[in-house]
């Protein structure tokens, strides 16, 4: 254990370390690699944004991190501790510094249970204080997140999109957790409420002191509110940096061709076309592509794509990717330029 | 059909000769005063109250809204596919001058796939299973037109090559769960465009798919409808969807059109303070790590709709005169706002 936290030190308040997740196919004859190697550490009280496109291992990633899901290789660790070497009731008591918020707020809500019984919930299970002080602490939280104390006792159906987020917000507060993994939490509500929920997050994060791993396909969500960015891509991180780096500076094609994806809210004559429109789709995590896994649609592809994986390699300061050929000054030129320019 | 209020109707004509105004002078489509209820055990429950906008031929318009503004029944009741048991509908859908509510159900099907043409936001579930994506495509158009089988295939064939499908005499004879979610969705706009319609509605077509794809399938959908001339109705909430695809931009609140205006100038200058909030609120284009804009409140429920504007009790703009109905303004040509202080006010747009 002495050897355990003597590594903390510098591990960061959630180290993932050479990550695997393999599920066996519906028939069982394949295996899906939803994760198949992930490395990096997030540092105490900063916000980290992970993003990717569907079937690029996100969620399992979130899962992963709060012990939904075990590791098939590798390692998790929380703080230095590796949660699935503790017994079950270390475990129980462990896992509330770890908690998720997941993308539908009607689903993470029973209907039958009224808000206030939902909030309690977490606290009765670990049987803090009694009913009544409970029932307080679950009121002064759902009033934290901007909720009416007559909503306690209202059904989820009684509430709107943004107002059900906000209870599965405050129950997860109750706990008062370090970490918060939000997985999509604002994908399913309206653009006019996002801003209000986010701006949530953020007044929760300076008060409480939270860490948040922020998982999301949504490019402006992703880059108004992280400090770091990894970018994932059929179960590989292709490039991790400071936020603004990774948004304006990107060093992956990957990366560069999903920013220029972004449709963009402007008029036409401020709107620079530079779009990179990627061919076809992500591939099976069955059987994904040897050497590089983006270089069935990299626009930069080159032959020794194919052969070699490419090394996870500091370019900048800070700032990790995941391709033979990118430079500090960013990614490689696509194929179609260099051939034009020469 | 009676005009229940007339400014409404003069107000649609005024808008016609600014912005839907096709070559030949006259619209493909011309929405007068559509007002949907349904009925409920408790009455009818309004949905939409006076919809009233035009397209001309070829022209590409983004019907936009937060959830349960009513742009999707708005499409749906276009093409009178809502319950009929249930939806009641008034008002007039001109089509190339034939008014489409007042068609037999007959000559309605005879319309709908072979004139307006619609796709759908779940490609999966808007496929049957059974069939390969060929039979489906040729159906929609051996329905509408006397062809062999085989004329029918080949045309699939034809269709499922123009919207970038690769290997289409393969792709053919697949079941719609060989396909990934974008071919699927490709597989949709082959089949709504195979008989040539005049209008396509796209409600939602790439909420489901990921941004890479969504970037492919906005670019298939401008340049076939700048190639084949059809017009487009794309029902979205993405307003950088409607800023890449479409020409004009119609904005929906609370079952109402509140702004009517081309793309560029709504984007630079709202003139609807809720248009203003939508596209303040986008974080995009917000400063880092700075504080969010949003729109305080919630939309009303269609049972408790408040009298006079809306967007009243949401409205950082509210003054005295908003407790009045509000119609349809004209600000300047081709630019309509639902708000009678639109004139005198300022509102940030996407660019300050």
């Amino acid at each position: 254990m002495t050897a355990a936290r003597h590594d903390a030190a510098d591990a960061g308040i959630l180290a993932v370390r050479d990550l695997r997740i393999l599920f066996p196919s519906r028939d069982g004859r394949d295996t899906v690699k939803a994760i198949d190697g992930m490395d990096f550490e997030v540092k105490v009280g900063e916000t980290f944004g992970v993003i990717g496109e569907s079937g690029s291992g996100k969620t399992t990633l979130g899962r992963a991190l709060v012990s939904l899901l075990r590791p098939t290789y590798g390692q998790i660790l929380h703080d230095g501790t590796d949660p699935a070497t503790l017994g079950s009731r270390a475990f129980r008591q462990h896992r509330r510094d770890y908690q998720i918020i997941f993308q539908d707020p009607n689903a993470a809500l029973n209907p039958r249970m009224t808000i206030i019984d939902s909030v309690v919930e977490p606290l009765e299970i670990l049987r803090e204080g009694d009913a009544a002080s409970r029932r307080r602490r679950g009121i002064e939280m759902l009033e934290r997140v901007g909720l009416a104390a007559e909503a306690a006792d209202r059904y989820p159906h009684q509430l709107s999109g943004g107002q059900k987020q906000r209870v599965n917000i405050a129950r997860v507060l109750t706990l008062r957790p370090k970490v918060i993994v939000c997985d999509e939490v604002v994908a399913a509500l309206d653009v006019s409420i996002r801003g209000d929920v986010l701006n949530l997050f953020a007044d929760l994060q300076r008060e409480f002191g939270l860490t948040y791993v922020f998982i999301t396909h949504d490019i402006s969500v992703v880059s108004h509110i992280s400090d770091r960015i990894a970018v994932t891509y059929l179960g590989k991180l292709m490039e991790l940096g400071p936020a603004e780096d990774v948004v304006e500076r990107p060093l992956h094609p990957y990366t560069r061709a999903l920013l220029s994806s972004e449709p963009i809210p402007l008029p036409s004559h401020l709107r620079v076309d530079r779009r990179i429109i990627l061919e076809g789709e992500i591939p099976s995590p069955v059987s994904p592509p040897s050497g590089c896994r983006f270089r069935t649609r990299c626009p930069s592809v080159q032959p020794r794509c194919a052969e070699d994986v490419p090394a996870w390699r500091e370019v900048r300061p800070g700032h990790l990717v995941a391709c033979h050929f990118a430079t500090a000054e960013g990614p490689p030129a696509d194929n179609q330029q260099a051939r034009s320019a020469s | 059909m009676a005009t229940i209020s007339a400014p409404e109707h003069v107000r649609s004509n005024a808008l016609q000769n600014a912005a839907g105004l096709g070559v030949a002078g006259q619209p493909l489509l011309d929405v007068r005063n559509l007002s949907l209820s349904f009925a409920t055990a408790g009455g009818a429950l309004p949905v939409t109250r006076n919809v009233s906008f035009s397209i001309a031929p070829g022209e590409r318009v983004g019907l936009v809204g937060e959830s349960g503004c009513g742009k999707t029944v708005t499409g749906l009741s276009l093409l009178r596919l809502l319950p009929t048991h249930s939806a009641r509908i008034e008002g007039d859908v001109l089509f190339d001058g034939t008014d489409l509510l007042k068609l037999s159900p007959r000559r309605m099907r005879a319309v709908r796939g072979r004139d307006i043409a619609m796709i759908f936001q779940e490609p999966m579930s808007a496929l049957d299973p059974v069939f390969t994506v060929g039979d489906q495509i040729s159906e929609a158009y051996r329905i509408h037109f006397p062809a062999s089988k085989a004329e029918g295939r080949e045309r699939a064939i034809a269709a499922l090559r123009e919207v970038g499908i690769p290997a289409p005499e393969r792709r053919c004879d697949e079941y719609p769960h060989q396909l990934s979610g974008g071919m699927r969705q490709r597989v949709m706009i082959a089949m709504a465009l195979i008989c040539k319609p005049k209008l396509l509605i796209a409600d939602e077509p790439t909420t489901a798919l990921d941004v890479t794809v969504q970037a492919q399938i906005t670019d298939l959908l401008r340049s076939l409808s700048e190639r084949t001339g059809t017009a487009l109705i794309f029902i979205t909430h993405d307003l950088g969807v409607v800023a890449e695809t479409c020409t004009r931009m119609i904005t929906m609140y609370a079952g109402e059109v509140v702004e009517d205006a081309p793309v560029d100038d709504v984007l630079t200058r709202p003139r609807h303070p809720y248009t203003s909030g939508l596209l303040r609120s986008l974080p995009g284009l917000s400063k880092r790590r700075g504080v969010l804009a949003s729109i305080p409140g919630r939309v009303p429920s269609p049972q408790a709709m408040p009298a006079g504007c809306r967007f009243r009790s949401r409205c950082t703009h509210a003054a005295p005169g908003c407790e009045a109905d509000q119609r349809m303004i004209e600000i300047e040509p081709g630019h309509a706002a639902r708000c009678w202080r639109a004139p005198e006010l300022a509102l940030a747009g996407a660019v300050n």
